[in-house]
C-alpha cells in the first residue's frame, strides 16, 4: 500500500485583509515626530489610500494561515518539469538577509566593494560553467535574459548594417522564446523536431537563410533530450551569418558535462532560480544572467563591473552596448544566493548534482513507463515526458491525474507542455530528491493509474482535501474580478 | 466533447473549412461559428470582434475567440464590409456555446462578391468533412 | 554533500533498475564532440561555516545603513521595515513555491497576490493592477509598449525628470521596435516642460514621474488636461509610492497607466534588487495589460478561491503575439509590499508619508538658513536637489570617511547640474541626524 502523505489536517479559514481588523488598529511602530509639521499646499494633497487597519497579531495570523494553503519545495516533492524545483539551502537565505546588504546601489563604488566583488566573481563562475566569454547579471528573470539575448542579436546585426527579420524556433520551445524574439522584431519560423524528439541538421538547413537572424534552441530541450546535432546546427546557422541562442533553462542537466561555449552557442541565458538553487518565491524574483562569446561581448548591457588594480569598478564605457535592462545592477539578492550555492558546491558537487539529476529522471522514466505512455523511449537528461495515451481509455485526463496526485502529497508535474506531446506529463525530480522520496512518488502515480481503471471518480473528484476544490476558471475569465473595490 | 451525430449542424446555412457558418440575407450575410467549433473550443470567455466599417477579404482574420487556455483566430468565410457586430457577446460570450446559430452570431457583412458563396459547403458536405 | 541525498547504495540500486552500469552511461546521448573539453574548475566546496564567514566579511564592505548615515534615495529608499514583514515573508511555503499553476495548493500565494492587486489599485487610485513586474524600469518600458499597442502610434514622450535608470531601460526596450522617444526637458522649478509634446495627437503616450527624480511633485492634472481630448495615454510613474500617502495619487489626476518601483514599501534595499515593478491601469485596458493577473472565483462547492486568469494574453498561449514576454512576477516582493501596506493601515500610511515630508522640509529649511541653495522650488516629498557647488566634492569625500553620505552627486545623470546633490530624508533619520548633517555640510 502506498504511503499517502496528504491528510485532512487542521486548515484554518482566513478572510481577505479588509474583511478583518477595524478602524484605528495598526501593526506599525510609528517613529516619533521630532520636527515640527511643515506647511503644505492643501490643493495638491490627497486622501491617502484606504488601507485596512489591523493589529500585529492580525497580520501575523493572516499570513501564517495563508502560508499553510501553499505547497513549496520544503513541503514535498515538486517535480515541475523545466522549472528545476530543487531544494533551496537555508544558509543562503540567512546570508542574503545580512544587514550589510541594505545599501544604496548608487553610492560610490569604493564603498560597496563587497557587493561588487560578489557580482564579479559570480559572473566568473558562470563563465566557467558555460564556457562562454562574458556575462551580464542584469536580467531579472529567465525571460528577461532571453530578451537581453535577442536584443544583443539585434544589435549585432545592426552593427553590421544588416536587418534580419526571422528567427528559427523549434516546436518544443517555451512560449517566452517567440515572445522575446517578437519584441526585437524577429518573426518566429517554427521547425519540427524529428521522430526521436530532437532537431535534425537538415531541418534547420532547409529554413536557414540570410534573412534569418539564427536559431533559439533549448538544450537540453523540453522533452528532456540533449540536442545531439547541436554542433552541426550551429555550423549551418553560422555559415549563413546567423547566431545561435541557447535557452539555458535546463542547464541543471549538463554542469561539468558539456559547455555551451564549446558547442557553437553564441549566447545563452541561465536561470539562477533553477540551476543555482535560489528560491522561486511563488513566481519570483528570479535572475536570468546572459552569457555570450567574444563576438557578442561588446553588446552586453551596461553598466558592467570590471576589475582594475584589485578594485571593482562600474563601467558604462561600452559604446556598442544594448543599454540598460535594470534600474540598477539586477537582482543582487538573488545573485548572492546563487554565489553562496556555487561556493558551497564547488565544481565537484555541481557536476555531481547534474549527474544525480539525470539519474533521478531516468529512474522515474524507467519505473513509470510500465504504467504511462512514454512517447520518446530513450535515455533522458534531467526530465522525462509522458503522454496521456494510456489514461484516455479510462476517460480521465492528465489534469485529473495531476489533481489526484495532490491528495497523495505531491505537487503535480508540469502538464500539457511541451505542446507536441498529447496531454503531456513532464517530470523533473532534480538531484535533491532522495531515492526514498522518488520511490514513494512512483508508487503514488502507479496507484493513481490503478484508480483510474478501477474507480476513476476518485480522480475526477480530486482534490477534496486541499484548501479549495477545483476552481471555476471560466467564471474567473468571463467576468474578471482582479481587485475588490472595497470602500469605507 | 460531442460525437459527430450529436452535433447540431443547421440545414439552411453554408459552412467554411474553418468552421464558420454563413447565412445569406439578400446582399448581406450573417456569420458565426458552428456547433462543432464551439464544442471543440470549450467554454468561451471572450470574443474579439472588428470595428463596424472595416473591410475584409475572404480568408482574412476578422477577430478571435478565447477559451480559458486557448485563443483561436476567426477567418472571413467570404469577403465583405462589417455592417453590424453582436455587441451582446462582450458580456455574454457563453451565447456562442449555448446558441451558436442564434444568439451567438458574430458579424453581419455586406457581401463583396456573392460568387464566393459557391466555395462554401452545405450541411451534408460539411458533415462529411467533419467525419473525414 | 548535504544537499545531495543519495547514498552509494541508492545510486547502485537506481542504476540497476535503469539497466545502466554507471551514471556516465546515462549521458551517452550527449555526443562525444559535445562533451566538455576544458577541465571544470571552480573552487573547493566551502563548509557552511566557511561560507558564512566569507559572506559576512564581504557584507561589511558596503555602505550599509547599519554603519553609515545615508541621505540618499534616487530610487532605492531606506525605510523602517516591521519585523513581521521579514519574518512572515521568510515562511518557506511562500519562499519555496513557484508560480501558482495548481491553484488548489497555492491559495496562499494567490490570495496574497489578489490582496496585493487590490491594495496597489487603492494606493495608485486605479481600477486594476497586475500581479507585479520585475522592477520600476521594466514596468515603465512595458507601459510604453502597451500604449504603442493600444494606439498604434510609434512615438512616445518621456519626461527627462524620470529616473535616469528607468529612462535608459525604456530606451533599450523600445529601440529595436523603432519607437521614437522624445525627451521633454525640465523647467526652472524642477517640473516637466510638456510643450515639446504639444502635438500630442501623434504620441502613443506621455510619461512623467511624480515625485520626479528631483523629488518634485508634477502638476499631473494640468498635464492630463492638455491631452484629455486625444487618444494619447497618460502614464504616471514613480519610485517613491509612499508619497501617495500625502499627495493625490495618479488615478485621481487622470492617469491611464500608473507604474513604478515599489521597493520603498517594505522591501529591503538589497543593493538595488530585487525590487517590485508595480503596474496598474484602468479597466478598459484589462486585456492589454502585461504580466500575470490573479482573479477571484469559486470552486465547485461554491467556496471562494483565486486563480491566475486572462492567461490568453500571455506568452505561453499567445506566444509571439503575447502582450509581453514576461513569464513570472516579483511575487515574494509583492507579498512583502502587501504585508507592509496592511501593517501601516490607512492612518499610519498617511502619517508616515507626512513625517517623511516634515523631516525633509526641516532639512531644507535648515540648509537654506545656512545659505545653501535649494535648486527647485516646486513642492516635494522626501527628496530634493541642493546646490552645494563644484568645490563640494572634497567635503563630500571627507563626510564619506565620517560615514555620512551627503546625497548623490547628480552630474553623472545631468551634466548641467554640476555641484548639485540629490538628498533624501526618510523616517529613519532623527532631528539630531539632520542637524549634524547640515552642520557638517556648512562648516
Amino acid at each position: 500500500m502506498t504511503k499517502q502523505f496528504a491528510n485532512t489536517g487542521l486548515m484554518l479559514n482566513e478572510p481577505l485583509l479588509w474583511e478583518k481588523g477595524g478602524k484605528g488598529k495598526s501593526a506599525f511602530s510609528m517613529p516619533n515626530q521630532d520636527v515640527e509639521q511643515a506647511f503644505i499646499d492643501k490643493d495638491i494633497t490627497g486622501e491617502g489610500p484606504n488601507f485596512p487597519e489591523l493589529s500585529e497579531i492580525d497580520i501575523a495570523r493572516h499570513y501564517t494561515r495563508l502560508s499553510t494553503w501553499n505547497f513549496g519545495v520544503d513541503t514535498g516533492m515538486y517535480p515541475l518539469g523545466s522549472c528545476t524545483m530543487k531544494y533551496n539551502p537555508k544558509i543562503n537565505e540567512k546570508l542574503a538577509a545580512l544587514s550589510g546588504w541594505s545599501a544604496n546601489p548608487l553610492i560610490a563604488e569604493e564603498l560597496n566593494q563587497g557587493a561588487l566583488e560578489i557580482m564579479y566573481r559570480l559572473a566568473d563562475f558562470l563563465k566557467e560553467i558555460t564556457g562562454m566569454d562574458a556575462v551580464s547579471l542584469q536580467p531579472a528573470a529567465g525571460a528577461h535574459g532571453e530578451l537581453a539575448g535577442m536584443l544583443i542579436c539585434h544589435a549585432y546585426f545592426k552593427s553590421k548594417n544588416s536587418i534580419r527579420k526571422k528567427i528559427i524556433i523549434p516546436d518544443t520551445a517555451h512560449g517566452t522564446n517567440p515572445a522575446s524574439a517578437a519584441l526585437c522584431g524577429f518573426k518566429p519560423v517554427a521547425v519540427k523536431s524529428g521522430q526521436n524528439g530532437t532537431l535534425s541538421a537538415e531541418t534547420v538547413a532547409a529554413v536557414m537563410d540570410e534573412d534569418t537572424a539564427g536559431i533559439m534552441i533549448t538544450n537540453p530541450n523540453t522533452l528532456g533530450l540533449f540536442e545531439e546535432n547541436i554542433k552541426d546546427i550551429a555550423e549551418i546557422v553560422h555559415s549563413k551569418g546567423g547566431l545561435v541562442y541557447c535557452d539555458g533553462a535546463n542547464m541543471n542537466a549538463i554542469m561539468g558535462i558539456a559547455a555551451p561555449g564549446e558547442i557553437g552557442i553564441d549566447v545563452i541565458q541561465l536561470n539562477l532560480h533553477k540551476t543555482f538553487s535560489t528560491p522561486h518565491g511563488g513566481g519570483g524574483p528570479g535572475s536570468g544572467p546572459i552569457c555570450v562569446n567574444k563576438k557578442l561581448e561588446p553588446f552586453l548591457p551596461v553598466p558592467r563591473i570590471i576589475k582594475q588594480d584589485n578594485k571593482y569598478i562600474i563601467s558604462e564605457d561600452f559604446p556598442q552596448s544594448i543599454g540598460r535592462l535594470h534600474t540598477f545592477f539586477g537582482n543582487f539578492g538573488v545573485m548572492l544566493k546563487a554565489y553562496c550555492y556555487i561556493m558551497s558546491m564547488g565544481d565537484k558537487y555541481l557536476e555531481k548534482a547534474s549527474k544525480l539529476a539525470v539519474l533521478n529522471a531516468n529512474y522515474i522514466k524507467t519505473s513509470l513507463k510500465e504504467v504511462l505512455e512514454l512517447p520518446y523511449d530513450r535515455l533522458c537528461m534531467h526530465e522525462c515526458v509522458f503522454s496521456d495515451k494510456k489514461l484516455e481509455q479510462y476517460k480521465v485526463t492528465t489534469l485529473d491525474l495531476a489533481k489526484r496526485l495532490m491528495e497523495y502529497g505531491y505537487h503535480p508535474p508540469t502538464i500539457y507542455f511541451p505542446l507536441i506531446v498529447h496531454g503531456a506529463i513532464m517530470i523533473e525530480p532534480t538531484e535533491t530528491e532522495s531515492k526514498e522520496e522518488i520511490d514513494n512518488f512512483i508508487e503514488a502515480i502507479k496507484s493513481i493509474v490503478c484508480e483510474a481503471k478501477e474507480n476513476p471518480q476518485l480522480l475526477l473528484d480530486a482534490p477534496k482535501i486541499c484548501k479549495t476544490r477545483r476552481l471555476d476558471e471560466t467564471k474567473a475569465a468571463r467576468k474578471p474580478i482582479l481587485t475588490e473595490g472595497y470602500r469605507l | 466533447m460531442k460525437e459527430i451525430n450529436e452535433l447540431n449542424i443547421e440545414d439552411n446555412l453554408l459552412y467554411a473549412e474553418d468552421h464558420e457558418w454563413v447565412k445569406q440575407e439578400g446582399e448581406n450575410a450573417v456569420i458565426g461559428i458552428s456547433d462543432y467549433a464551439q464544442d471543440r473550443l470549450g467554454d468561451l470567455v471572450f470574443v474579439e470582434l472588428p470595428e463596424i466599417g472595416s473591410v475584409f477579404d475572404k480568408g482574412d482574420e476578422f477577430g478571435s475567440i478565447e477559451s480559458v487556455k486557448a485563443v483561436s483566430d476567426l477567418y472571413m468565410p467570404i469577403g465583405g464590409e462589417i455592417i453590424e457586430i453582436n455587441e451582446s457577446l462582450a458580456d455574454t460570450p457563453e451565447n456562442v456555446n449555448n446558441s451558436p446559430y442564434e444568439k451567438g452570431w458574430m458579424i453581419k457583412i455586406k457581401i463583396m462578391d456573392s460568387a464566393q458563396l459557391k466555395s462554401l459547403m452545405d450541411k451534408d458536405t460539411y458533415i462529411k468533412q467533419l467525419e473525414g | 554533500m548535504r544537499y545531495l541525498p543519495h547514498s552509494e547504495d541508492d545510486i547502485r540500486e537506481m542504476l540497476e533498475k535503469i539497466g545502466a552500469e554507471s551514471i556516465e552511461e546515462l549521458f551517452c546521448s550527449v555526443p562525444k564532440e559535445c562533451i566538455r573539453k576544458k577541465p571544470f574548475k571552480i573552487a573547493e566546496p566551502l563548509t557552511e561555516w566557511e561560507l558564512e564567514s566569507h559572506i559576512k566579511n564581504l557584507s561589511q564592505k558596503t555602505a550599509s545603513s547599519d554603519e553609515y548615515k545615508v541621505f540618499a534615495g534616487a530610487g532605492s529608499y531606506e525605510h523602517y521595515i516591521p519585523a513581521t514583514a521579514s519574518y512572515l515573508l521568510s515562511r518557506s511555503e511562500f519562499v519555496t513555491a513557484y508560480t501558482p499553476y495548481q491553484p488548489e495548493i497555492s491559495q496562499g500565494t494567490l490570495q496574497g497576490i489578489f490582496e496585493y492587486q487590490t491594495l496597489t489599485a487603492q494606493l495608485l487610485g486605479m481600477e486594476i493592477s497586475n500581479a507585479s513586474l520585475y522592477d520600476g524600469s521594466s514596468a515603465l518600458a512595458e507601459a510604453l509598449l502597451m500604449a504603442v499597442r493600444i494606439t498604434g502610434r510609434k512615438k512616445v514622450a518621456l519626461s527627462s525628470a524620470i529616473h535616469p535608470g528607468h529612462r535608459m531601460v525604456a530606451k533599450t526596450y523600445l529601440k529595436p521596435a523603432n519607437i521614437e522617444i522624445i525627451e521633454m526637458p525640465y523647467l526652472k522649478n524642477g517640473l516637466t516642460d510638456i510643450s515639446s509634446a504639444s502635438d500630442s495627437e501623434s504620441f502613443a503616450a506621455i510619461a512623467v514621474q511624480s515625485p520626479n527624480f528631483f523629488g518634485c511633485i508634477e502638476d499631473l492634472k494640468k498635464i492630463k488636461e492638455s491631452i484629455k481630448d486625444t487618444k494619447t495615454l497618460f502614464i504616471v510613474s514613480f519610485t517613491e509610492p509612499l508619497a501617495y500617502g500625502l499627495y493625490k495619487n495618479p488615478g485621481t489626476c487622470g492617469a491611464d497607466i500608473a507604474c513604478g518601483e515599489g521597493q520603498s514599501l517594505g522591501i529591503p534595499q538589497s543593493f538595488g534588487g530585487p525590487g517590485l515593478g508595480m503596474f496598474a491601469a484602468n479597466k478598459k485596458y484589462m486585456r492589454s495589460i502585461p504580466g500575470r493577473l490573479v482573479g477571484q472565483t469559486n470552486d465547485i462547492d461554491g467556496k471562494r478561491g483565486f486563480v491566475l486568469t486572462l492567461s490568453t494574453r500571455e506568452q505561453h498561449i499567445r506566444r509571439e503575439k503575447a502582450t509581453s514576454n514576461i513569464c513570472t512576477n516579483a511575487s515574494l516582493c509583492a507579498l512583502g509590499a502587501s504585508i507592509y501596506m496592511a501593517s501601516l493601515g490607512k492612518r499610519n500610511f498617511k502619517k508616515l508619508a507626512r513625517l517623511n515630508y516634515d523631516k525633509t522640509e526641516y532639512l531644507k529649511k535648515t540648509l537654506k538658513k545656512e545659505g545653501v541653495k535649494i535648486r527647485f522650488e516646486a513642492p516635494g516629498f522626501n527628496e530634493f536637489i541642493a546646490d552645494f557647488g563644484k568645490e563640494f566634492s572634497a567635503k563630500y569625500n571627507e563626510l564619506k570617511s565620517k560615514k555620512i553620505i551627503a546625497g548623490i552627486p547628480i552630474k553623472q545623470f545631468y551634466p548641467e547640474l554640476d555641484g548639485s546633490y540629490l538628498l533624501c530624508v526618510t523616517e529613519t533619520k532623527t532631528k539630531e541626524d539632520l542637524d549634524i548633517l547640515s552642520k557638517e555640510i556648512t562648516s
